[in-house]
């Protein structure tokens, strides 16, 4: 078995602690793990992506090769555009469809999900709304990720018991929004897959 | 041992501390900066003390580890490629010196540039001062390799310089840790003459280093680094270097590489193999990123053939190396060619609203606009980003603290106004010498200090600059009343104006200092 992620996304958005929820997971499934990061300049405000790769042998490239990704996972409806030619065939564009409007040239997000939806696998989910309607605008990432869930081959559990290591010292309440928004927007891609 | 996740610059790091260091020694630069921050933030190299401040730039910190070295102790200094320029003078005659403690130079390249000026290859430099390079393919390796690059320093009292590219520096995987080593003694050298160079006692110094250079190569035909993987198919030999290792194993699923393949982590090259190599194959395609330096060595000035790579076209000449280059190289079919939709922007980094650099232009180009263009010279940080839209606002960016040198020269020249826009850090790092040339001359160039109180575009690292840059710009000599402070805040930009106004119209050095800090690091220290 082998993932292949790519995440998406704009520098301040947060894509690392997606990563880090996923990675940590992984470690506990003793799974191998290679995890490349976007550091320095493109952190500010700029298009940042993350190559995230899990499976049960040994990995040996950092980067995910072009046309081997199993899934985007975007937490901006354009970026996730961006990646397309390192997606598979059978692979999965995951992504929030609230954008993050820093330029002056963005385009009309209509046509933006429109362009989503003509990709054969897409899960395109509004995840600012309902980290909003949940109480807690900040854990929009954490939607992502449980809508990203059921294409990967971690155990939820894992996956939970991630979210309640990184959220752990900033109390039970916090812990139990992410753990409600990692449910919530796995349970959005299991019903509109 | 534990199984730890590690970035590949924290892996040198921690296999620094387990290895027996005493004290890292860095000014920040991507992709090097993680190596000391993690020395900073971990609990057991605080506990054993092991220095991990920040120095001023890569040349003092270059000159402090090589005094630690000097006292007995292992020492490391760590920088980006371009910082490597800065420490060279220190660096090269480090070489001649040699250690007492181990020194292991650690040095991060950029290939792409994907946040640098140039995209340089530090084993040329390594090859240059001719000491032996350590490049690891993965986590794990880095690891080892500063763990036992001390002692690699120690048995041949020679700089060991340590090469990564930013893939690697900035990618996570496990790395299991080894037993911990305990840290040298104070021991001074045995010969006291050993770091004296004058020229007398450089010679014999330079004469060892030449002869020691045997001993390198066969150090590396024996290092546990390189190793030599037979195949039956001799049409094509690969030698792969670093990580580009992993871009020729992630070709091979299922492990089935049927070509002989030399995969180079020590350097000088190990000549036993590479000759086995280049007797058995009839091609052999060089992988590394960076530089062709391996391939420029086997090919040689009169071209031969049988060497491919960057310099034939088999790989493109520049940029960094990926899975896919290196599949084309190896004439496999390559992936599914999906272009981009067209409906997707560039999305370029930019200065965070709200940042104090974005006043500072704001009031400067609206003075500047009764000048022809062209009177901007800028520098290292995160206010270059003022040459892109909407500012387009600088007119240079070279090297740390190239802006007041740059300005003066032009101010020479006859250019006026001569505006030099650097940064608190970049100032402390490199610009207060050019200031001086300036304040000797009283050249007419007017200084903007835009002082974030940090180091900003590596993260948020201390400054040196930190509450004296006044007090520096008053010692070099600049007039107490050319020295003006303000807060870029939009209820000053008026004020602001008014002052470089002023100050391009005074006929000598003036030094503006619009101060608030990094709305990042003020957001962290909520």
């Amino acid at each position: 078995m082998t993932n292949n992620i790519i995440l998406a996304g704009v520098g301040g958005q947060g894509i690392l602690s997606i990563a880090a929820t996923i990675g940590m997971a992984a470690v506990k499934g003793n799974l191998f793990i290679k995890q490349s990061e976007v550091h320095g300049m493109s952190q500010r405000g700029g298009a940042v992506q993350s190559h995230l790769r899990i499976s049960d042998k040994p990995i040996a490239s950092d980067l995910i090769p072009m046309g081997k990704a199993d899934i985007i996972l975007s937490v901006e409806p354009m970026e996730s555009l961006r990646y397309v030619p390192f997606l598979s065939e059978n692979g999965w564009i995951v992504t929030n469809t609230s954008p993050f409007i820093n330029i002056e040239n963005y385009p009309e997000l209509e046509k933006v999900l429109e362009t989503i939806k003509t990709r054969k696998n897409h899960i395109a989910i509004d995840a600012d709304k309902i980290a909003k309607n949940l109480g807690s605008a900040r854990s929009s990432n954490i939607v992502m990720l449980g809508a990203a869930s059921p294409f990967l081959d971690v155990p939820f559990g894992d996956l939970e018991e991630g979210i309640r290591q990184i959220f752990e010292n900033k109390g039970e309440e916090t812990v139990n929004k992410n753990l409600e928004a990692l449910r919530l927007g796995r349970k959005f891609s299991q019903e509109n897959k | 041992m534990q199984k730890l996740l590690l970035l590949g610059a924290e892996a040198i790091a921690q296999g620094a501390i387990d290895g027996g260091m005493s004290g890292i020694y860095a000014y920040p630069g991507t992709p090097s900066t993680e190596i000391t921050e993690y020395v900073q933030k971990n609990k057991q190299a605080k506990e054993l003390k092991i220095h991990s401040d920040w120095s001023a730039n890569e040349k003092t910190a270059m000159e402090a580890a090589l005094g630690m070295s000097f006292a007995g102790k292992r020492a490391m200094v760590c920088m980006k490629h371009v910082g490597l320029n800065v420490a060279a003078d220190a660096f090269v005659n480090a070489a001649i010196t040699g250690v007492n403690g181990g020194l292991i130079v650690t040095v991060a390249d950029d290939p792409s540039m994907h946040s640098s000026q140039n995209e340089q290859d530090s084993r040329f430099y390594a090859k240059f001062a001719m000491i032996p390079v350590l490049e690891p393919c993965n986590q794990q390796e880095a690891y080892e390799m500063a763990f036992k690059g001390f002692e690699l320093s120690e048995k041949y009292r020679v700089p060991v310089l340590m090469r990564i590219t930013t893939r690697l520096s900035h990618s996570r995987s496990g790395v299991v840790r080894s037993e911990m080593k305990t840290q040298n003694l104070l021991r001074l050298p045995s010969d006291r003459r050993q770091f004296v160079l004058l020229p007398s006692i450089a010679k014999v110094r330079y004469k060892g280093l030449l002869n020691s250079q045997l001993g390198y190569e066969q150090e590396s035909e024996n290092s546990e680094f390189n190793q030599y993987f037979e195949g039956e198919n001799k049409k094509i030999g690969f030698i792969a270097c670093g990580i580009a290792y992993n871009y020729l194993l992630e070709n091979f699923p299922e492990n089935d590489i049927k070509n002989p393949v030399l995969k180079i982590g020590q350097y000088p090259i190990p000549r036993k193999q590479i000759e086995k190599l280049l007797a058995e194959c009839e091609q052999v395609i060089v992988l590394e990123d960076g530089y062709p330096v391996v391939e420029e060595m086997l090919k040689g000035y009169l071209a031969n053939p049988k060497i491919k790579g960057r310099l034939d076209g088999t790989i493109p000449r520049d940029g960094e190396l990926n899975p896919n280059i290196v599949a084309i190289a190896l004439g496999m079919e390559n992936a599914k060619d999906e272009s981009i939709a067209p409906i997707v922007q560039n999305r370029p980094p930019a200065m965070c609203p709200g940042c104090g650099h974005i006043d500072v232009y704001k009031a400067m180009n609206e003075v500047l606009a009764e000048f022809e263009k062209g009177r901007v010279f800028s520098d290292i940080g995160c206010y270059t980003l003022g040459a892109l839209e909407p500012f387009n606002a600088i007119d240079s960016c070279v090297d740390m603290g190239a802006s007041i040198t740059m300005a003066k020269g032009a101010a020479d020249a006859g250019l006026h106004p001569a505006v030099a826009m650097i940064g608190d850090s970049t100032f402390t790092h490199s610009g207060m010498t050019g200031l001086l040339d300036a304040v000797i001359e009283n050249s007419c160039i007017t200084v903007i200090i835009s002082d974030n109180s940090t180091t900003g575009m590596t993260g948020g690292q201390n400054s040196h600059a930190f509450g004296r840059l006044k007090e520096i710009c008053l010692g070099l000599g600049v007039a107490p009343e050319h020295i003006r402070e303000i807060v870029p805040l939009k209820k000053n930009h008026e004020l602001i104006k008014q002052m470089i106004r002023e100050e391009i119209n005074y006929q000598g050095v003036s030094v503006i200092i619009p101060s608030r800090e990094c709305i990042q690091t003020a957001k962290k220290k909520k």
